[in-house]
């Protein structure tokens, strides 16, 4: 991702001219407004008018979720304030940091980049969706980050693990230099890169071994 | 036996919490009919609301209030407040808005009307002391708390010396000279006269100062993102002016802070303060753009260093003028610049003078080895100059000028308690293979050329007479309380290792209790200037020693025979009389009361303390003690950084090839963490040196680089993936644990290294100026006239 225009996944190419565009014909400004939380209806109906449906169906974490949805409303903001999954953190809101990344169709994207109504029918995964949920085993990116000792501050976890999930699915032998690369989108102000770069490289070799 | 856990690899307790998404940082709390407040910012870098129209916003649908400057208590004199009629930088908040969503709050902001009268302004420090410069405040550009506002203008004779490149010999507010730097000067048989422009950076940890509170019977709930916990209960109850009793405070996590976040934040009175009047929660979400504003900043220097040498690479005199950039409400790095000159290059002989200037630039704050980090970044570059004339080698000019056990520094003769810099240096030269690689500096390969470069780094890395406070409950575990924050450096567990380690307990045994003011929390140091390490083991190593005592006595006065016959280990006390479990062992310390339960306090803990041990009586034995371990000097810990790099001569991009950083900082508690730590920190300092940016329209005192794309942290591709670390391993005699902390010194280290290396890469040639980015390197290298002034700040 880093600087490169596309936000998006191949059969579904979202491009950030296109998330302004989405953004623009509901109306809203992409100046200051466009990343913030709308969480009321209550001037949804008169300011924003639109054609889009607003109650949707969204598969988050496998399960099917009923949310009512502003047409500018990101995926990021939904999943935290409408869905309550807090795991998902806003660093920098403009698709800088990564701390907001989580996994559309198993593809790393930055939540705050989507509008909600781009994942409609497709599955996104949030950090809290990673562990079994009958039995709380964690992922294996997950593990490896436990053995590894792995992050500080760790507000840029969850947005790393899921590029990391993003990374084994992929290559599931990377080199570090792979590794490396399939994590710049994400930025770790602590810098601490080498323990990262540890625990994604231990997450292939756990992988490889199931 | 139990474990060895001091040295050991222990993931912190918070782990899981942080990689599954549950742990929450303060913008994950909510609270029912929470609302959300939006600030407005200024728009000019100085100026006076002169009316405002806030009618259509409060009618707007969903508007639920405003809080103004009125609202908010107001501070005299350059001490800032939360909200203000007289914003002095762009970007200040002036008012609040809360509403039922954020997006309502924010479009409410964008009706409310007002008329600001623009003021004059200076974005740049050295044009407040122009003999007819602009003040950031109307009032003046110093102020002291005794004689309020003056003017300080430095003259027409100065200016002419600096604007023809040269020293000036002004009169400075802060001013200490030690030895005879004239007389040395002269003795010198070389003397570099060098003019060094430090950038001012944003802090910009990876959470924004994001922050929520509400009230419920006169009680204060709040959730904020801070480094400290302790001890930013007590900054927020007195700038709200209320008892810190009536306070909870809740900071479980934090999103890194790097000093911008000590005490919490000024905008963290915002949501307590409108939740007081609204009757609401109130949710204040700090966006990065807002954080660029809010979010403090490193203050940059412009500098004039004279720095004597006899022939054998011995520095033996330092001339040093700083020029601060103070922002709108004050910074004092330059004081902490001046002791680190001094210490790491032991000229004996040394003047020191320092002016720090408001600004109408983003409030200053420390960021990691504040003043430290920068002198060090902008000296170690001209100790290579010096060594290239001598004809030495830099390392060698690195271990003759570095201080020994026996140094005395600073204005009043500071001494140390342990330093081993020459140790740290020899250790790294070795793993760097610094005398082989000296083939490599210069070599050419294509349109690169390979550089190398040394940092050495000292800052402070502790304090002593702080508290500690733990119970033994009856399920027979130990809860270590602690005050410190946790923003990343595993501290608030790692301290607790000494105390569990005098009671012979597996760590699986310890519950360590953090982030919640409601818990009891004792004194602490605030989570700054590299303290907790070093104070905090000290004190549970008091805290676990007087539970220790208690434990024994319990055993000894219900199984018999004396006390110190007693031994402990695995959960239980052993001794003439039988054994006890600690369970067994906290049931009766309840039965017995006094001060085996907290009923009885020593006399000497802090008042602060007091009420957090009261509210823990009673619940098992209690171990409570204050630090008394006393000792004599500063405490210090060093980094030295490794640097080797590949500076393309046709691009101006710099391309780290290997970095190694070794430090002293005494024992070493967690080996994964303090690598962490050491690499963590100079990869920061590259950041400050190289890819991070200040930019400021001269003409409207506005800043360009506001977000992260442009002013950006080092990622993974800027960054060395083979980076490695060590340590010396030396105790520090006068602590019982021997730990000193870490977290400012790799900072200096990691920017000396690299624009070290940046230098020797372009033969020699020290562009005294940083950041150091490809447009400002490519300019030297072309031969171009620089497009900025040799001392203009925040240059684009």
């Amino acid at each position: 991702m880093g600087q490169e225009e596309t936000v998006g996944v191949s059969e579904h190419s979202f491009t950030r001219r296109t998330f302004i565009k989405g953004v623009i014909a509901t109306g809203a400004t992409t100046s200051s407004a466009g990343y913030l939380f709308r969480g009321s209806s209550l001037l949804g109906a008169a300011t924003y008018q639109t054609a889009t449906e607003r109650l949707i169906t969204l598969t988050v974490n496998g399960q099917a979720r009923r949310v009512d949805v502003l047409p500018h409303e990101t995926l990021a903001m939904t999943l935290r304030y409408k869905l309550g999954l807090t795991g998902t953190k806003l660093g920098c809101d403009r698709a800088e940091c990564g701390a907001c990344t989580v996994l559309i169709d198993g593809v790393n994207q930055y939540g705050c980049s989507m509008l909600t109504h781009q994942v409609r029918g497709r599955s996104v995964t949030t950090i809290e969706g990673l562990e079994n949920p009958d039995t709380g085993e964690l992922s294996v990116v997950q593990k490896a980050v436990m053995e590894e000792g792995g992050f500080q501050c760790a507000f840029c976890a969850p947005g790393f693990i899921m590029s990391m999930e993003a990374l084994i699915a992929e290559n599931p032998n990377p080199t570090r230099e792979e590794a490396a690369h399939a994590l710049s989108g994400n930025l770790c102000r602590c810098a601490d890169y080498h323990k990262i770069l540890n625990c994604a490289m231990r997450a292939a070799e756990l992988a490889r071994a199931v | 036996m139990a474990e060895k856990l001091i040295g050991a690899d222990i993931a912190p307790p918070d782990l899981h919490a942080k990689i599954t998404g549950r742990a929450k940082f303060a913008e994950d709390f909510r609270a029912p009919g929470m609302v959300f407040a939006k600030l407005l910012l200024s728009p000019m870098p100085h100026a006076r609301v002169r009316s405002m129209d806030t009618s259509r916003a409060l009618a707007m649908p969903g508007v639920i209030g405003i809080l103004t400057a009125d609202d908010v208590p107001a501070r005299e004199g350059p001490r800032e407040a939360c909200l203000t009629n007289e914003p002095k930088y762009e970007g200040e908040p002036v008012l609040a808005v809360a509403a039922v969503d954020e997006e309502t709050a924010a479009a409410a902001i964008e009706e409310i009307e007002i008329d600001f009268e623009p003021l004059p302004f200076v974005v740049d420090p050295l044009e407040s002391l122009r003999p007819s410069g602009p003040n950031a405040y109307t009032e003046g550009n110093q102020f002291s708390g005794e004689d309020g506002w003056s003017q300080l203008k430095w003259t027409a004779a100065d200016f002419a010396l600096i604007d023809a490149g040269r020293m000036p010999n002004p009169t400075a507010p802060i001013e200490w000279t030690k030895g005879d730097p004239e007389a040395a000067f002269a003795e010198s048989s070389l003397v570099l006269e060098e003019v060094i422009v430090h950038q001012s950076l944003t802090h910009h940890p990876m959470e924004p100062r994001s922050n929520m509170a509400y009230w419920e019977n006169g009680r204060l709930f709040a959730f904020v993102s801070t480094q400290s916990t302790q001890q930013t209960k007590f900054a927020l109850a007195g700038a709200l002016d209320m008892d810190p009793e009536d306070i909870t405070l809740v900071a479980e996590f934090c999103g890194g802070g790097f000093g911008s976040k000590i005490s919490g934040s000024t905008v963290m009175q915002i949501p307590a303060l409108f939740s007081r009047k609204i009757g609401r929660p109130v949710m204040l979400r700090i966006t990065r753009y807002e954080e660029n504003y809010v979010g403090r900043a490193r203050p940059g220097f412009q500098s004039w260093l004279k720095m004597g040498f006899l022939p054998n690479g011995k520095c033996n005199a330092i001339d040093l003028i700083l020029v601060e950039d103070g922002g709108p409400y004050g910074s004092g790095d330059n004081g902490t610049a001046g002791m680190t000159a001094d210490l790491t290059y032991t000229p004996r002989n040394m003047r020191f003078r320092a002016a720090s200037m408001y600004t109408n630039t983003p409030p200053k704050a420390a960021q990691r080895g504040p003043g430290g980090a920068q002198i060090i970044a902008m000296m170690e570059p001209i100790l290579d100059k010096a060594a290239r004339e001598l004809g030495m080698d830099r390392l060698e000019i690195r271990r003759i000028n570095a201080p020994g056990p026996d140094v005395t520094f600073g204005p009043r003769d500071t001494t140390l308690t342990s330093v081993h810099a020459r140790e740290a240096l020899d250790q790294g030269a070795q793993m760097f293979d610094w005398a082989g690689k000296q083939a490599l500096s210069g070599q050419r390969n294509g349109s690169k050329v390979t550089g190398l470069g040394i940092g050495l780094s000292p800052y402070t890395a502790g304090s002593r007479g702080r508290d500690g406070l733990m119970l033994i409950r009856p399920d027979g575990r130990l809860y270590v309380h602690q005050g410190i924050g946790n923003l990343g450096t595993h501290s608030i567990a790692d301290t607790a290792r000494p105390a569990a380690e005098l009671l012979g307990l597996d760590w699986d045994d310890v519950t360590i209790v953090w982030g919640d003011s409601s818990k009891g929390m004792p004194r602490s140091t605030v989570q700054a200037g590299s303290q907790t390490t070093h104070a905090h083991t000290r004190a549970n190593h008091a805290a676990g020693m007087d539970a220790l005592r208690k434990v024994r006595q319990i055993a000894a006065a219900t199984l018999g025979g004396a006390a110190s016959a007693y031994s402990v280990d695995g959960g239980r006390v052993r001794g003439p009389g039988g054994s006890m479990t600690f369970a067994q062992v906290a049931q009766r310390a309840i039965a017995m009361g006094g001060e085996y339960d907290g009923h009885v306090l020593p006399e000497d803990i802090h008042a602060q303390t007091v009420p957090a041990a009261q509210m823990l009586a009673g619940q098992g034995l209690m171990g409570v003690a204050r630090d008394n371990y006393g000792g004599e000097g500063s405490i210090y810990s060093w980094v030295a950084g490794f640097a080797m790099i590949e500076l393309d001569h046709d691009t101006g991009v710099v391309d780290i090839k290997e970095f190694v950083g070794v430090t002293d900082c005494g024992t070493v508690l967690h080996p994964r963490s303090l690598g962490a730590q050491v690499l963590g920190g100079c990869i920061q300092g590259i950041g400050m040196a190289m890819t991070q940016r200040w930019v400021f329209d001269p003409q409207w005192g506005v800043p360009f680089a506001n977000r992260l794309y442009t002013a950006r942290p080092p990622g993974f591709l800027d960054i060395p993936l083979n980076a490695r670390w060590g340590a010396v391993g030396i105790a520090d005699p006068t602590s019982p644990v021997g730990a000193k902390g870490i977290g400012e010194p790799p900072v200096g280290a990691g920017a000396a290294a690299l624009a070290c290396a940046v230098a020797d890469a372009m033969g020699g040639v020290c562009l005294c100026r940083t950041p150091l980015t490809p447009d400002i390197i490519l300019a030297e290298l072309e031969g171009r006239v620089a497009a900025h002034g040799r001392l203009d700040q925040h240059v684009g």
